[in-house]
């Protein structure tokens, strides 16, 4: 319990100096704040009369940023300059698509990883070799370079899948996400099914595997409760680093495929600097990224009793 | 009766090129009840012959000669049978169990894993036998003791949940290996009485792997000394201590620190001990010894009967070596 | 045989310095090191070797396939594509380059400042990284690149933020454990100044372990700088670039012309690949020289 206090105390600390640092950043630009606002546009004295009244720019810094804080807890991210609509209601869709993407590369993640990973490691020799080979490939080519290759060979080569757009209902929404959803998995696969193998081998070396064969506990037995048992715990807490590590990846994944998720907006907020957007992806994705490690340690916690103290 | 019979083991891990003898032309024979000592430094190969008795050689490791246990032939045993013997007949206890018991389940699920498997329990019997088993290696608050994890429990208390784990098996032979040695010297002789009492008590034979002769003179009716993978002499342990038949148990006994005598300075077997694998033709602690010849260099030196022992030495019928002075 | 002849015997029989070094390798690490040589120098002698002018359009080349006149075809603007991939690894290889020397430096630095302080200085530093790391990388980059604006210089400075943390965080540890060690108190004894010892043993000491780690890294920087290139936000065209060249030649693939695309995607995989490699290679040296 004091454990889960003092996790949640530091995530709120990262998420304070995250806010800060995002928000602090604006007052960097060259130009002060009001050049970076209107950006290439030229406003009329309203429109810079409504920036500054949007972004208080005349209070205080201290006080800007508190009112800004508050406003974001409470779901208030502001207004997008470019799309004149609510930042939040510009998230709420968005976000979904992201979401479905990272759990659907999740799912295929944890599936072809750890399969993949646990066959290498209790199969020397041939098996091993091939997937071992195979990762080293995959993690040597970078997300968008796969999803150009895929899109290229299964979309505009063989026609399987389609090229871009989101696609009608459920079904069709995950068949136009299975390409970004490989995409975004492959390398992080590769890297899981890496340490499966890694932690499998070790934990097989280990003496008190050896102490359940030596009680003559049949060689599944001993796979199941003992070797994939303990490898679990390194295992667990590499998804979830990849898992976070996967909102960054549906960046590129979600412009290469044209999909219209939170990366897409936040790359294309970036481009028409719609500050308030990109603010406000930031700290979704630092917030989902935290909570995710959050979630991460707690099943570590409840897969390895040594680290309940 | 015999229980174990060992004749002429060998093992041989697959190396670079060739194979590395680690074990050679081991004979050992134990009967019911019977307690025999393995002693020698590490590296002898005393560690990795009580493995073989079990079929637990490294992958790729060859393995010749016969160990036969109550007429059957373990090297000729498929992996059930194999099984089988490891799960009701041989159990072994390891020297760290720290490292040999899983850090992430609990005790109560170490216990009673082979009762459920084996033995056909259920988990509440299983539970209760642990508990009861507990209580016999003296650690009598087991209900808690089950519940809880293997860092929550000191090393004397792990390597008594070890030696009830083995007994839950009631096997006919215990490999006991180095099952003192991981643990604080003020626990090493509480649990070392209690892993010997308890098998007398249920009239188990057992090998224990030690490379403190004392301690094995102390527990076993019979000692065999290892030395770069071969038996080099075997006696009664009385008359082992007395009578030293081999330089290398002189120079073992020799050179341990006595409580009676003072002596200026600790005399030292000079050199180090080798492997099998790194011996020469000859005899393999011929570098080290003292009393040694240039014929000794020649082969390796056939066992041989001499009054009670048997011992690998040529030189053996001609020499009066120092036994135990206490 | 006197001493002089023992030395002269030992004199002929040396290698050359290198050999040791490519042997140490071992042939999947020559064959990496001489894939990055191979690129480094087509790039470096690109003005030489290209058979066109890389910015120069051809609207009767334009989406073309391979041909004898333009091996690879053309882009979308009719630009030799084969001349652009010659030209590409100049920004694709240079800014990972810059980024990994950046953050080593100062990784390097904040971590051997922290390790020898040790107490508050070494916390601050410690929860300092902690909140670094809590961020992706990439979302750094992008921020960074909000703010200064598309282009090389915002995106050097994120990754560079972004790196390092991780370049601190191996060598604090390194350093913390190598402070230990009874030279460093000798050195000290010897009345050896705090930033002398640093720099003339602790430093020479770590070197394996960085120059490691910073090789790894350099995997890791070519993807994220091409990934950024891609979105539009690092390397601005019309400059030929590889992550530039995969983004519109998506474009092209999906109008008949795949080779642009592939080309520039395989050349960022192999370059990875090699760099990788060479990585493995010589963090495995680093862990037995340990």
């Amino acid at each position: 319990m004091t454990f889960l206090l003092r996790r949640l105390a530091g995530l709120a600390v990262v998420l304070v100096v995250a806010s800060f640092l995002v928000y602090g950043l604006l007052y960097l630009v060259p130009g002060g704040p009001m050049a970076f606002l209107l950006g290439n546009r030229s406003g009329t004295p309203e429109q810079i009369a409504a920036i500054r009244e949007q972004y208080r720019l005349d209070d205080p810094f201290l006080v800007r940023y508190l009112a800004w804080l508050g406003d974001a807890l409470q779901g208030d991210f502001g207004t997008s300059l470019v799309y004149r609509q609510d930042v939040s209601a510009l998230l709420g869709a968005r976000s979904t698509t992201t979401a479905l993407l990272v759990a659907y590369a999740t799912v295929v993640i944890v599936a072809v990883g750890v399969a993949a990973g646990t066959l290498a490691g209790l199969r020397p020799g041939r098996a091993d070799a091939v997937i071992s080979a195979l990762a080293s490939a995959a993690l040597a080519v970078p997300t968008f370079v796969i999803g150009v290759l895929l899109v290229i060979v299964l979309a505009l080569g063989l026609g399987w899948f389609p090229v871009f757009g989101p696609g009608e209902g459920f079904l069709g929404r995950l068949h136009h996400l299975t390409l970004p959803a490989i995409t975004l998995s492959l390398g992080s696969a590769a890297f899981l099914a890496r340490i499966t193998r890694a932690s499998v081998r070790e934990e097989l070396g280990r003496e008190h595997v050896e102490t359940a064969r030596s009680r003559g506990l049949a060689e599944r037995h001993v796979v199941r409760r003992h070797v994939l048992r303990n490898a679990s715990i390194p295992v667990v807490t590499v998804t979830g680093l990849t898992v976070a590590s996967l909102l960054a990846g549906s960046v590129v994944v979600e412009n290469v495929f044209a999909l219209d998720g939170l990366g897409s907006l936040f790359v294309r907020a970036i481009l028409q600097r719609d500050f308030a957007v990109v603010q406000a992806v930031v700290l979704v994705l630092v917030t989902a990224f935290v909570l995710v490690n959050l979630v991460v340690d707690l099943c570590c916690k409840a897969l390895d009793p040594r680290l309940s103290r | 009766m015999t229980l174990l019979d060992v004749r002429n083991l060998g093992v041989a891990v697959p190396a670079a090129r060739d194979w590395r003898t680690l074990v050679d032309g081991v004979d050992l024979a134990i009967g019911s009840g019977e307690a025999v000592g393995l002693v020698g430094e590490s590296g002898s190969g005393k560690s990795m012959t009580a493995r073989t008795l079990l079929g637990l050689t490294p992958p790729g490791a060859r393995v010749t000669g016969d160990i036969v246990f109550d007429g059957d032939s373990v090297t000729g045993m498929s992996r059930r049978e194999l099984r089988a013997l490891r799960a009701r007949r041989v159990a072994m206890v390891f020297q760290d169990p720290r490292a040999h018991i899983n850090p992430v389940r609990s005790v109560g699920d170490f216990l009673t894993e082979a009762l459920i498997a084996h033995l056909g329990h259920t988990p509440t019997e299983a539970q209760a036998r642990a508990t009861r088993l507990l209580a016999d290696v003296g650690i009598p608050d087991g209900a808690r003791r089950l519940r809880q994890y293997p860092h929550e429990l000191s090393g004397g208390l792990l390597q008594r949940v070890m030696i009830a784990a083995v007994l839950a098996a009631e096997p006919e032979l215990v490999l006991a290996d180095e099952p003192t040695t991981a643990l604080d010297v003020t626990t090493q002789s509480e649990v070392m009485a209690i892993l010997d009492e308890l098998r007398r008590e249920r009239g188990m034979a057992m090998l224990l792997i030690t490379h403190d002769l004392a301690l094995a003179a102390a527990t076993c009716d019979r000692l065999s000394v290892m030395y770069a993978g071969r038996i080099v002499e075997t006696q009664e342990s009385t008359a082992l201590t007395a009578t030293p038949r081999h330089p290398y148990t002189s120079g073992l006994m020799l050179s341990r620190p006595s409580i009676d005598t003072v002596v200026d300075r600790l005399p030292v077997i000079p050199g180090r001990p080798v492997a099998a694998y790194e011996s020469g033709d000859g005899c393999a602690f011929e570098p080290r010894c003292a009393h040694a010849e240039a014929h000794c260099r020649d082969r390796r030196p056939a066992v041989q009967d001499l009054a009670g022992a048997r011992v690998a030495c040529v030189r053996a019928g001609e020499l009066t070596l120092q036994g135990d002075t206490a | 045989m006197t001493a002089t002849d023992a030395l002269k015997a030992r004199r002929t029989l040396r290698l050359p310095r290198t050999a040791p070094a490519l042997r140490r390798l071992g042939p999947l690490g020559v064959v990496a090191a001489a894939l990055l040589a191979a690129v480094t120098l087509t790039t470096l002698l690109a003005p030489v070797l290209a058979p066109y002018d890389p910015d120069r359009p051809d609207l009767f080349n334009a989406l073309a396939g391979a041909s004898p006149e333009h091996l690879l075809g053309g882009d979308a603007l009719g630009r030799d594509v084969l001349s652009r991939l010659m030209w590409g690894a100049r920004t694709t290889l240079s800014g990972p380059l810059l980024i990994i020397f950046l953050s080593t430096t100062i990784g390097t630095t904040l971590a051997i400042t922290a390790a020898w302080a040790g107490g508050k200085v070494d916390a601050v530093v410690s929860r300092l990284l902690d909140v670094l790391f809590a961020v992706p990388g990439i979302v750094f980059a992008l921020v960074a690149v909000a703010v200064l604006g598309p282009g090389v210089p915002g995106v050097v400075l994120g990754l560079t933020i972004a790196y390092t943390p991780y370049v601190a965080r191996v060598v604090r540890s390194a350093a913390l454990r190598e402070r230990q060690l009874p030279y460093i108190a000798a050195a000290w004894v010897q009345g050896r100044s705090a930033v002398g010892i640093c720099v003339r043993h602790l430093l020479p000491n770590l070197r394996p372990l960085i120059i490691a780690q910073s090789v790894s890294a350099l995997g890791f920087a070519v993807i994220d700088l091409a990934a950024i290139s891609f979105l539009g936000l690092g390397v601005q065209p019309p400059t030929a670039d590889w992550g530039l060249m995969v983004k519109s030649g998506l474009d092209s693939a999906t109008r008949g012309q795949p080779l642009e695309a592939l080309g520039a995607g395989l050349l960022i995989a192999l370059v990875v690949a090699a760099v990788n490699v060479l990585g493995d290679r010589i963090g495995r040296q680093e862990g037995e020289l340990r």
